[in-house]
């Protein structure tokens, strides 16, 4: 009856895979099977060898659904280990993002907006884009998004922070070590295809929902990519002839690394930075599928309930947000190209 | 000759490649640059260099691209690991340096100058000449003074507190010597350092060089594939083809007797009158000759005896050092010293 009863007849394993039970529904196929007529097999309608056709000709063979099933309990089985290491380390980040949203939203809107203009003139020195910014926040305030923009703002912060605390150390361990480079570049590729939803899975198991380093490590797993290859690239690109000079000069290795190869580095890191900040901001919306607060929970909002207008706005607060913070990094950057160049 | 000597170079092999010390053993056994490469794949950067390079004057390292210039200056301070040989500096074998005695040298005693300035893009004029001090930990107004002396010894009054990219080449590189000589450091590297710029402030560059050297009277190691610059500035001239050196010695006695047809080629092409001196022409004796033209200098150049002579071949000249006839010079030797030995003369000679 089944399609692969001939191979194992053949081989001569029928004794290995046991009496056929007869009874009971073992599979999907099955059921399907049942709801239709028993038809004759032709060639057309040869299913692949999967696992579960194999099962229905011989039972020791693991049906998929085993398969996954035996994933699920590894992994809950590593689940309670794994906590015990991966729990204490990410602790600090958990406190960081609560305290950061704690301030960010209890501070008043006449402290918080005059600040981040102030901000944004410590890094751009720009009128216009401190008025860009003024402008921008005083819109999404107006709209009474207020709090979700501070909420998001706040979850970016400590996130693109914490990318570049770790990014630019590894990045700066990859330019001076090939095998380093090696080793890790695998990682960031992965990291960088790897849909954000697939490690979304692992880390819900991880940790409970409602503690915010679940939302903060997927944020940070998936924008620290460029930090670190932009740093990596960064310094392997200074001009061969000043580290001859430097060596030449007698500096040692550190008086190299932070007297030239850094600074000379430093518009690629900040074009990193830039980029991180932004993966940041896309990647925080998609959390707010794993209870991340801010703008993207007002796009979910507006995706589940279909309310039309509310997507569409926070939508838009998103966009905004996403200009100020690109014009803001571009602008740090471009300060930094200059002086380096004039 | 030899306590002045101030560095000197022994024995010296470089290889590059993967196995140099198997390479080494064929190079011992005889195979030459061409042949290495082909059956090993290994290059031949330096084959048996011995020079020594006299305190205080000016070593011309001069030779064709590829013949191993750059690779032979970074042993001198040893940006790159020699696979054989010493290199000596005040008569100690700074192979044998650790990494902080090394540091020392390069901080203290050596200095470099580069083809292309190689100067921090991000640190002004001023903190790019104090940079040895810097590196020593030494704060901007500790070295603000003896840099601006040389800055503007150099002819960079004014510009401390430019960056280089608002400099032009020419200025860029009168910074990056700068930077060498406010190190005070006695020896100083220069590795094409005049190659990158035109002309006219090429010469301006190499006039500057000989002042500080009347100067200073530094320890220079001066790499060139540019023959009229080597005999501008060299004191020592040292030619080298494919790793190794063919000829060593006084720039003019290089010239006169050449020996072999690689050099004849070399200085077949250069304007004689302007570079022989009288010296290198002369007969020494302190007879006086029939038919005297008059008196010139012992270093006076050819080209100005020939003005001087407007032409007439049959005179002679006394030839005078601070005062005193120390030989006579015949126009018909100058003449004849014009003309270059045709090629292959010198190897039938010899
Ligand atoms: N790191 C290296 N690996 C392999 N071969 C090298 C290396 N460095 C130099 N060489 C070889 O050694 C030889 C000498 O090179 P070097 O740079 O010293 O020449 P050069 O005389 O300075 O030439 P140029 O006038 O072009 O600067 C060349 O054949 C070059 O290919
Ligand atoms: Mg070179």
């Amino acid at each position: 009856m089944a399609n692969y009863d001939f191979l194992f007849d053949n081989l001569g394993l029928r004794g290995w895979c046991g009496e056929d039970e007869g009874g009971g529904l073992s599979s999907m196929s099955d059921l399907m099977g049942q709801a239709g007529e028993e038809t004759e097999d032709t060639l057309w309608d040869t299913p692949f060898p999967s696992l579960d056709a194999l099962h229905d000709s011989c039972n020791t063979i693991p049906q998929s659904r085993d398969l996954t099933r035996g994933l699920e309990r590894g992994f809950l089985d590593i689940k309670d280990s794994l906590k015990v290491v991966v729990d204490p380390l990410t602790q600090p980040l958990s406190w960081a993002l609560e305290n950061a949203l704690w301030i960010m939203q209890a501070a008043p809107w006449w402290m918080m907006i005059p600040l981040l203009m102030l901000v944004t003139w410590g890094v751009g020195r720009s009128g216009k884009l401190v008025a860009l910014v003024a402008a921008c926040f005083s819109f999404l305030a107006f709209i009474d998004f207020y709090d979700h923009t501070m909420q998001t703002l706040a979850i970016i912060f400590v996130c693109a922070f914490i990318c570049v605390l770790l990014g630019v150390p590894i990045g700066i361990a990859m330019a001076r070590n090939d095998r380093v480079q090696k080793s890790l570049i695998p990682i960031l590729d992965m990291l960088q295809t790897l849909p954000p939803f697939v490690y979304l899975i692992p880390l819900i198991f991880l940790f409970s929902v409602t503690e915010p380093k679940l939302y903060g490590i997927a944020i940070i797993l998936y924008a620290i990519v460029p930090v670190v290859r932009l740093t990596d690239l960064g310094i392997r690109l200074v001009d061969k002839d000043v580290i001859e000079a430097a060596d030449a000069f007698g500096m040692t290795s550190r008086q190299k690394l932070f007297g030239v190869q850094i600074p000379l580095a430093l518009p690629n890191i900040m074009a990193g930075v830039n980029q991180t900040i932004m993966m940041s901001l896309a990647m925080v919306v998609i959390a707010s599928l794993v209870s991340a607060p801010g703008l993207g929970v007002l796009v979910l909002r507006g995706i589940r309930s279909l309310e039309l207008g509310v997507g569409l706005l926070s939508g838009l607060g998103i966009v905004l947000l996403a200009i100020i913070l690109d014009r803001v990094t571009k602008a740090a950057l471009a300060r930094i190209n200059a002086e380096q160049k004039s | 000759m030899s306590d002045d000597v101030k560095i000197s170079v022994r024995n010296l092999y470089k290889i590059f490649g993967g196995n140099p010390q198997e390479a080494l053993e064929k190079v011992h056994a005889g195979m030459g640059k061409v042949e290495l490469q082909a059956e090993t794949g290994h290059v031949l950067g330096l084959n048996d260099i011995n020079i020594d390079m006299p305190a205080g004057k000016t070593t011309v390292i001069m030779g064709l691209s590829g013949s191993g210039k750059s690779t032979l200056i970074r042993h001198l301070n040893r940006l790159i690991e020699p696979t054989a040989g010493e290199v000596y500096v005040n008569g100690e074998n700074i192979l044998d340096y650790n990494e902080r005695r090394l540091r020392r040298l390069r901080q203290k005693e050596m200095s470099m100058v580069f083809q292309k300035f190689a100067l921090l893009p991000h640190r002004t004029v001023l903190e790019n000449a104090g940079m040895s001090w810097t590196i020593e930990g030494k704060s901007k107004r500790a070295y603000a003074e003896e840099a601006t002396k040389w800055l503007d010894r150099v002819g960079l009054e004014g510009q401390a507190d430019q960056y280089p990219a608002q400099l032009s080449g020419g200025m860029q590189q009168r910074v990056g010597i700068a930077r060498a000589l406010t190190s005070n450091s006695d020896i100083m590297l220069m590795d094409e350092a005049f190659s990158a710029l035109d002309p006219l402030i090429r010469t301006d560059m190499q006039d500057l060089l000989i002042e500080l050297q009347d100067e200073l009277a530094k320890t220079v190691v001066f790499i060139t594939h540019d023959l009229d610059e080597a005999l501008k500035l060299a004191d020592h001239l040292v030619i080298l083809k494919d790793g190794y050196v063919v000829q060593q010695g006084e720039p003019q006695n290089i010239l006169l007797h050449p020996k072999d047809p690689y050099i004849e080629a070399f200085v077949g092409d250069i304007n004689r009158a302007r570079v022989l001196r009288v010296r290198s022409v002369m007969q020494k004796t302190s007879e006086r000759p029939d038919n005297v033209g008059g008196e010139v200098d012992h270093d006076d150049t050819l080209e100005n005896v020939i003005a001087l002579s407007e032409g007439d071949t049959t005179k002679n000249y006394i030839v005078m050092r601070n005062g005193q006839q120390i030989g006579v010079l015949h126009m018909r030797d100058l003449v004849r010293a014009l003309v270059p030995r045709k090629p292959g003369e010198a190897a039938a000679a010899g």
